[in-house]
């Protein structure tokens, strides 16, 4: 026997009201591709290209709790703002993120990555700068490629120096997606 | 010693036993009524999740709180004369250990006598799952086990 959908829906938004939760977590369909979104009661923790659950069960309970459930009504915001985004409707991100695993410096990047505007594009070394290390421009460059929150925290809007693209966790052809959705590239 | 068994993020643990929560909860309460225990029982594990020390015996901790959930439905419910007998051998009880020695207990002593020694649960625990307090929870366990200690004597 198998638990009727119906239930099982009432449960989880249950459980996500209850505040209980750790983490909720859902996929949203985009563009791009299936992607995984996670948020605790204090903002977005993760959003992934790689749809594979399990090991963002694992990853997400040792970061934020054990209590992690799929639970699509936590993360509705984040889905609202992201289809928005992706529709060209939005061009900026109203919604707070889970920073608590992150060293001071990397939470010192990703504070000035977020202030990229939309369409437009800086460098590594330039991103480094404005984080206070100017000497910093590759350990910028891995803090990018470990964003834990790509596509609200910006990370394709940073590029090479010499107008290269460098390189995308979530792979090339979606940095490119997204920079000809900004209409950076065309 | 024995190695600590890792406890799964809740999803993982709600998906292994969902299904047979709900069985149990229909026998016990019927259809009708089996879908908001449903809720209450994973509720009440998910308020308790946090602090479990370890993840054996999740499937008879569960199991336990359904059964004290669906004791709570009956509770709550003044039984008709329409209403039909609850199938007896149908139910089948989630305390496997220690379930025929506890067996003659009200039912909110031999839940905490259960969970205490069969499960080795800290008050606190048990006080989530059977919705008490833990000074209730240790109050229902001790007089349980007062109570089997008098069973016991010839």
């Amino acid at each position: 026997m198998t638990v009727p959908t119906d239930l099982d829906i009432r449960f989880r938004e249950a459980a996500t009201r209850s505040g209980m939760l750790d983490a909720g977590y859902d996929l949203v369909d985009s563009p791009i591709g299936p992607l995984l979104v996670a948020a605790s009661g204090r903002g977005l923790l993760r959003i992934s290209f790689d749809a594979d659950i399990e090991q963002h069960l694992e990853w997400l309970s040792r970061v934020a709790g054990r209590s992690v459930l799929r639970a699509p009504r936590q993360i509705d915001g984040a889905r609202r703002e992201l289809d928005e985004y992706f529709e060209g409707r939005r061009h900026a991100f109203d919604l707070s993120v889970d920073l608590r695993e992150v060293t001071p410096f990397t939470e010192r990047v990703l504070h000035e990555l977020a202030r990229i505007p939309f369409g437009e594009t800086t460098t590594y070394a330039e991103l480094a700068a404005r984080a206070g290390s100017p000497k910093a421009a590759r350990a910028v460059g891995m803090t990018m490629n470990r964003n834990r929150i790509p596509i609200v925290l910006p990370c394709h809007r940073v590029i090479g120096a010499n107008g290269s693209l460098v390189g995308y966790a979530g792979g090339l052809d979606r940095k490119v997606a997204l920079l000809t959705l900004e209409g950076v590239l065309l | 010693m024995m190695s600590t068994v890792a406890i799964p993020p809740f999803e993982i643990f709600y998906a292994e036993h969902n299904s047979e929560v709900l069985g149990l909860l229909r026998r016990k309460v019927g259809r009708d009524r089996a879908d908001d225990a449903f809720q209450e029982t994973f509720l009440r594990a998910l308020r308790a999740y946090d602090r479990l020390e370890h993840g054996e015996h999740l499937r008879t901790w569960v199991l336990t709180i359904a059964s004290h959930v669906a004791i709570d439905v009956h509770r709550r419910t003044k039984p008709t004369s329409e209403m039909p007998e609850i199938p007896h051998e149908d139910t089948r009880p989630a305390y496997e250990d220690l379930g025929e020695l506890t067996d003659g207990l009200p039912a909110k002593e031999r839940a905490a006598v259960v969970l205490r020694y069969g499960y080795d649960l800290t008050y606190d625990q048990i006080a989530t799952a059977l919705d008490s307090s833990p000074d209730a929870a240790r109050q229902a366990a001790s007089s349980g086990v007062r109570r089997l200690r008098k069973e016991a004597r010839p």
